[in-house]
């Protein structure tokens, strides 16, 4: 059988998603029979170098960056999962939907009381920068999911569940215990 | 043999129960073992009939079953596809008309709305996100009033009042600005107890008790590995 192969990316998210994923343990033999990873931070592969079977995304887009990538995932791969609670919902990160990104860059790097030694008072500008959106949008919002795993993280049996079936191409079980949005 | 003298027939998804005469839908159901899902319905307190979770169909008709009661020969769908999708799509409208980021939220795992979704297995909801911005009070010294998470379902106006009737909680504004609000001069003198029950009577985690938070582990809380309704499915 020739092996499925995966890409994976970290947009507005922590990475907590890829840790669990890391947390099937031993699985991750088991999986590594049956898959090739392309594009990922798992094997710093920057470029997708062939076309893709699974994309999966942790993370929702707070910036023009995260968008260029989550398009260049639906351009590149035939599935695509979104994994987590920021990719589905908008998580921690759309906690600031609702209040005006100015406010949040004031907050962030004028008034907040962590905020030390900026004299000039500079909000980051350079061009170089992704441009931070009007709020945080879920991946659905940007393109079409195929598939949508909750938890924050995931638990790792539901990714590993979720993973083989799509790999097997065996329909997706997931057991109560497994499903869970914290 | 059950006694089913001062009882009367119904039929619930095919199967004769015997019921109560003059209790509701929702109760005979329960006296029988079936499980219909409620939100703004609450023990103890009249039905509303606001959120529609209930809802059944008699005679082709969509009903809510916390406020109708049975009557002899009644016909009821229930658990039907078109009825549980009916109430999974009213928790993913909760979803969407709210702000429920359940991981930072102190109800998680003993929360009726995030159970349904579970129940349902609402993955994602279907509705586009609205995002509303709402204030979070805290200003109370035992509670905090956290407007994000309130489905307005009532519960807390109905049953937390004081000894001489008075209602700690009420609606405010109306249409979509409407909120449900801690009175703050009765609130200022809250007894615990109180403060507590209110915690535990809202079916989110709109109304936090201050002080103690997220004490039970993940894997322990109600929700985490039986689904909302499995207790009165599982009676004998
Ligand atoms: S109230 Fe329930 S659904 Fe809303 S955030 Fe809290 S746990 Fe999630
Ligand atoms: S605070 Fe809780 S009990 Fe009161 S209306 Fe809102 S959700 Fe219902
Ligand atoms: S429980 Fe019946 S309408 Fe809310």
């Amino acid at each position: 059988m020739n092996k499925k192969v995966i890409a994976t990316t970290s947009l507005a998210g922590c990475f907590g998603c890829h840790m669990s994923l890391l947390d099937i343990d031993e699985r991750i033999l088991d999986l590594i029979e049956l898959v090739e990873f392309n594009k990922s931070p798992i094997d710093d592969i920057k470029k997708f170098t062939k076309p893709v079977d699974i994309g999966i995304i942790e993370g929702g887009c707070c910036n023009s960056e995260n968008v260029e990538i989550l398009k260049y995932f639906r351009e590149n791969c035939k599935i695509l999962v979104s994994l987590g609670e920021c990719a589905i919902m908008g998580g921690l990160p759309a906690m600031r939907n609702g209040i005006s990104v100015e406010e949040c860059l004031n907050e962030a790097y004028l008034n907040g009381p962590t905020v030390q030694e900026n004299h000039e008072k500079i909000i980051p500008n350079d061009e170089e920068l992704p441009i931070i959106l009007d709020r945080v949008y879920t991946c659905h919002e940007v393109v079409k999911i195929d598939y949508f795993l909750p938890g924050c993280p995931p638990r790792a049996d539901l990714i590993w569940n979720a993973l083989y079936a799509l790999v097997t191409e065996n329909p997706m079980e997931l057991p109560y215990e497994v499903v869970k949005f914290d | 043999m059950e006694n089913t003298e001062n009882k009367i027939k119904i039929t619930l998804d095919g199967k004769t129960i015997y019921a109560r005469k003059g209790s509701t839908i929702v109760e005979a159901a329960r006296e029988n073992g079936i499980y219909i899902p409620t939100l703004c319905h609450f023990e103890g307190a009249d039905p509303k009939a606001c959120c529609r979770i209930c809802t059944v169909k008699i005679n082709n008709r969509f009903m809510t079953s916390c406020t109708t009661p049975v009557s002899e020969g009644m016909e009821i769908e229930n658990n039907t596809e078109e009825i549980n999708d009916l109430r999974k799509s009213i928790v993913e409208l909760l979803f969407v008309s709210g702000n429920h980021f359940c991981p930072t939220c102190e109800k998680s795992g003993n929360c009726e709305l995030q159970a349904l979704a579970y129940r349902f297995k609402m993955l994602v909801p279907r509705f586009p996100f609205s995002f509303p911005r709402k204030e979070v009070d805290a200003s109370n010294p035992k509670i905090v009033k956290e407007q994000n998470r309130c489905i307005l379902c009532k519960r807390c106006i109905k049953t937390i009042r004081d000894e001489e009737g008075r209602h700690y909680f009420a609606y405010k504004n109306r249409g979509q600005h409407l909120e449900v609000v801690l009175d703050p001069v009765l609130g200022a003198d809250m007894p615990d107890e109180l403060a507590k029950k209110a915690m535990e009577n809202c079916p989110t985690g709109s109304i936090l008790y201050k002080g103690k938070g997220f004490e039970q582990p993940i894997g322990t809380r109600k929700y985490d590995n039986q689904p909302i309704g499995s207790e009165i499915e599982n009676q004998s």
